[in-house]
């Protein structure tokens, strides 16, 4: 067990540090969920005006709950981008023959990847604040959400680990971050399900994500819905992208 | 044909910003037909000084002239007199041989009916004919730097520049762009320019080599009269019984200049050449020494920059050795020339 | 195979300097060539947008739903949105290939040939013409297929691909511009985000008179990207709007003469030929 701490302690850190010493890595993670808020919540305001668009906490809050999941998301992604470059590099190799419980190496990235989402999550929330979010939901409901996002970034780690120790290039960061965006591209992003029509109702009624979003949203306007379906199906993610990652892991090793 | 040198340069300098001088007031000639070797560590000024000649870079002061052409105020008549191999193969791994020829036959003016006829010709004789249809991309080091050489005579230059022709290349590759050279130079007339870090390449092709360092030139010479400069030949011997390392140099001191080891080993120079070998080895034998080891060093080029610069050569640019006491030469085990 | 050496000064064999045409279809040629070989790169560019257009296509459908909102079918309104995006993309891929002439040393290979800068920027661009066509192309048959109506009949969605075209060499310019001000494609792939900004903080998926956010909708005033959008919109859901038409190609038109006339300046001294 001591091994196996002082592993995850040992990735866990560098992830984090060379995300905090390299602004080039640092900033992006920041900036693109801002962008994202910006833009939906800011130019798409307008959206709220449709007839039938019932959200008590206003669009802000609308759009401030996707913003949030998906800084979760896309910051378990990076790790993959991480990852990959640690195999491309050789460091990986390195880090297999010097660690003694080599799971801990998937458990230190993901909480790396769980300390960087910290910092954007807290930017992200704070952005939305100053501009003006409504938060209607208690200090359950609240920290509700924020599991929905621990979780939702713990999937994306687990699911962009696995890739990146299948593929073990550089090359895979496509294959890892597309599937994630058209994932939550797929769920009620810019309106509520009931307002979707033609295909994309059809799929995002069928998509896990729509669940989480509505969940967080129900959550931060104080009206919680959907909050078991939502946990219970990260839960099964998780445990599922934790087989994938473990197999990845024995895929890296096999290779040598 | 006139008696204009072909490459004429006069206190040559290049500063870059907020760095040292990468050339250091050059002056150098190169005679028409001339393979000029330019031989220093990394980092001592030769790419820069080419990229001066080639005109892709300005010189901060000096003159330089390149086929009887001013390389500052008439860069075009320079660049229309020489072809250039420099450092990088800059070659496009997307494009195939033949692409690349004719290409460059485009820009360089060849006429439209000439180019296809010309490329062939070029593709044969840098032995690339086979290979001509196949991207670059997928062309081994010797291939790609026959292409680099080809694309450089693609308009008859009566100048070539080659910029570490044969760094990374097999022994084999290296040895068939030596011929290469070589035939340019004797056959065609060709100057050619050529900057290298390998003493081998310098010594075989050069007819005239230029030693720089730290941007200036420290020798300049046929390579013979560089290592007749420096002196003559010694021999490097090891008794078997390090214990009679004292009677081995009372034995060897009459014979020229002596230098020890600590390790029990002796260098001894030799004034009147190769031919005293045999008189070292009877007296050895007279004196019923018995060897381990005993090794003729010719001087070599290295051993020229060692005395010019105070640092060998090979391994220079990365960490410096220091110059021993007097100039004299270092024996060394690995280097029988 | 002799050479002949002339006598001095020193002179290589060689016809006239070919003309500034011949040199540019030769660069062009070879960004053609590259551009159909490497098929990798010019798929993702195209998908990407189409995904997008799928999605936020029906996505915000119900958008056409607000008050005064000019079309009630929001493909037609969002249609515009993969040109500009297939035209960032081209941006890229144009100044990386550029950028990679650069790092690899081969436009020294070139700066030792009589090529004149302008020949070789605006041949460059032929690689883009290519993109820009096909994108162009693929994007209008997706719009048709999946319901987009042309306003402006047949002629418009010609002038469409038209105005695209233009629209992926100013982009194809600036990203040139990028390459040879800074030389890496890591640099110019950077700027990416940059443009995504650009597309986002315009009129991309709502009108500008619909947005609700004042500030928001300043900036979508003063942003060229929302004319370039306007422009191609009005073909599809207007029918023939001059002013429209005039802003947009506009705007185009200048990108392209401004970032060429950069480019020309910075190329000078990246090429730093005598």
């Amino acid at each position: 067990m001591r091994g196996f701490l002082n592993v995850v302690h040992g990735v866990a850190w560098r992830s984090i540090h060379n995300t905090l010493v390299n602004p080039a890595v640092l900033v992006p993670s920041l900036i693109f969920p801002l962008f994202f808020l910006i833009a939906f919540a800011g130019g798409l305001s307008r959206i709220s005006d449709v007839p039938d668009f019932h959200y008590a906490a206003g669009y802000t809050s609308f759009q401030f709950v996707f913003v949030f999941l998906q800084s979760a998301a896309f910051g378990g992604v990076f790790t993959g981008f991480a990852i990959a470059r640690d195999f491309d590099s050789g460091f990986a190799r390195r880090l297999m023959l010097s660690a003694p419980r080599r799971s801990g190496i998937i458990a230190g990235y993901a909480v790396g990847a769980l300390l960087r989402w910290a910092i954007t999550g807290t930017v992200v929330t704070i952005a939305a604040l100053i501009a003006g979010m409504n938060v209607y939901g208690s200090g359950i409901d609240l920290f509700g959400l924020l599991g929905l996002g621990v979780m939702m970034n713990l999937v994306a780690a687990l699911w962009a680990c696995a890739i990146a120790m299948f593929l073990r290039t550089e090359q895979a960061g496509a294959l890892i971050q597309m599937p994630v965006f058209v994932l939550l591209f797929l769920a009620p992003v810019y309106v509520p399900l009931s307002l979707l029509t033609g295909w994309i109702h059809d799929v995002a009624n069928l998509n896990p994500v729509t669940a989480v979003l509505e969940a967080g949203r129900g959550l931060l306007a104080g009206s919680p819905v959907k909050v078991g379906i939502a946990f219970a199906g990260l839960a099964g993610a998780v445990l599922l992208m934790a087989v994938f990652s473990r197999r990845g892991l024995a895929s890296a090793e096999r290779a040598g | 044909m006139s008696g204009n040198p072909a490459i004429e340069v006069e206190k040559l300098v290049r500063e870059f910003r907020k760095g040292p001088r990468a050339v250091d007031g050059i002056d150098l000639t190169v005679s028409p037909g001339e393979i000029y070797g330019f031989l220093g560590p990394n980092g001592a000024g030769k790419s820069t000084t080419v990229l001066m000649l080639t005109t892709l870079l300005p010189p901060t002061s000096g003159r330089a002239s390149v086929g009887g052409f001013d390389v500052v105020r008439q860069g075009a008549e320079v660049r229309a007199s020489i072809g250039a191999a420099l450092q990088e193969a800059a070659l496009d791994a997307i494009l195939t041989g033949r692409e690349h020829l004719m290409l460059q036959t485009t820009l360089q003016g060849i006429p439209k009916a000439e180019r296809g006829r010309q490329t062939d010709a070029l593709l044969e004789r840098v032995g690339l004919t086979e290979a001509a249809d196949r991207r670059v991309g997928g062309y081994s080091g010797g291939m790609k730097r026959r292409l680099d050489l080809a694309l450089a005579l693609v308009h008859r230059p009566p100048i070539l520049f080659l910029d570490e022709p044969t760094t990374g290349l097999d022994p084999q590759s290296r040895s068939a762009l030596w011929e290469e050279v070589a035939r340019l130079a004797h056959d065609e007339g060709i100057t050619v320019f050529l900057t290298t870090q390998y003493l081998e390449e310098a010594d075989a092709l050069a007819d005239r080599v230029g030693i720089i360092d730290r941007g200036r030139i420290v020798a300049e010479g046929t390579p013979a009269e560089l290592k007749a400069e420096i002196g003559s030949p010694s021999v490097e011997v090891t008794p078997v019984d390090l214990d009679a390392s004292d009677r081995l140099a009372q034995l060897l001191d009459r014979f020229g200049e002596l230098r020890r080891n600590g390790r029990g080993n002796v260098t001894v120079q030799l004034p009147g050449g190769e031919a005293q070998l045999a008189e070292v080895v009877r007296a050895l034998d007279q004196a019923g020494l018995h060897v381990e080891l005993l090794q003729l060093h010719q001087p070599s080029l290295d051993d020229v920059f060692l005395a010019k610069t105070g640092h060998k050569l090979e391994g220079a640019g990365e960490g410096e050795a220091e110059a021993p006491a007097g100039g004299g030469r270092r024996g060394r085990r690995r280097r029988g020339r | 195979m002799a050479v002949d050496v002339a006598l001095g000064p020193i002179a290589a064999q060689r016809s006239t300097a070919p003309g500034v045409v011949e040199q540019t279809l030769a660069v062009a040629h070879r960004a053609v060539i590259r551009t159909l070989r490497q098929r990798a790169l010019l798929i993702f560019p195209m998908i990407f947008p189409l995904i997008l257009f799928a999605i936020n296509g029906s996505a915000l459908s119900a958008a056409t739903h607000i008050p005064r909102f000019p079309t009630s079918n929001y493909r037609d309104f969002l249609i515009a949105m993969p040109f500009i995006q297939g035209a960032m993309f081209v941006s890229i891929s144009a100044g990386v290939d550029l950028a990679r002439d650069i790092e690899s040393g081969f436009m020294n290979r070139l700066a030792l040939t009589p090529l004149r800068s302008e020949a070789m920027l605006v041949g460059q661009l032929g690689g883009a013409l290519v993109i820009g066509v096909i994108q162009a192309i693929v994007y209008l048959l997706v719009g048709v297929a999946t319901g987009v109506t042309f306003a402006s009949g047949v002629g418009g969605a010609i002038l469409v691909i038209g105005i695209s075209i233009l629209i992926a060499f100013a982009f194809a310019s600036l990203g040139e511009l990028l390459a040879l001000r800074f030389g890496t494609g890591e640099a110019v792939q950077s700027i990416f985000p940059l443009l995504f900004v650009t597309l986002f903080l315009s009129s991309s998926s709502l009108p500008r008179n619909l947005i609700k956010a004042d500030w928001f909708r300043e900036v979508a005033t003063y942003n060229p990207v929302s004319y370039l959008l306007e422009s191609l919109r009005s073909l599809v859901i207007t029918g023939w709007n001059a002013q429209a038409l005039e802003l947009g190609i506009g705007f185009a038109v200048a990108l392209l003469v401004i970032t060429v006339a950069l480019s020309q300046r910075v190329m000078k001294s990246r090429l730093a030929r005598l």
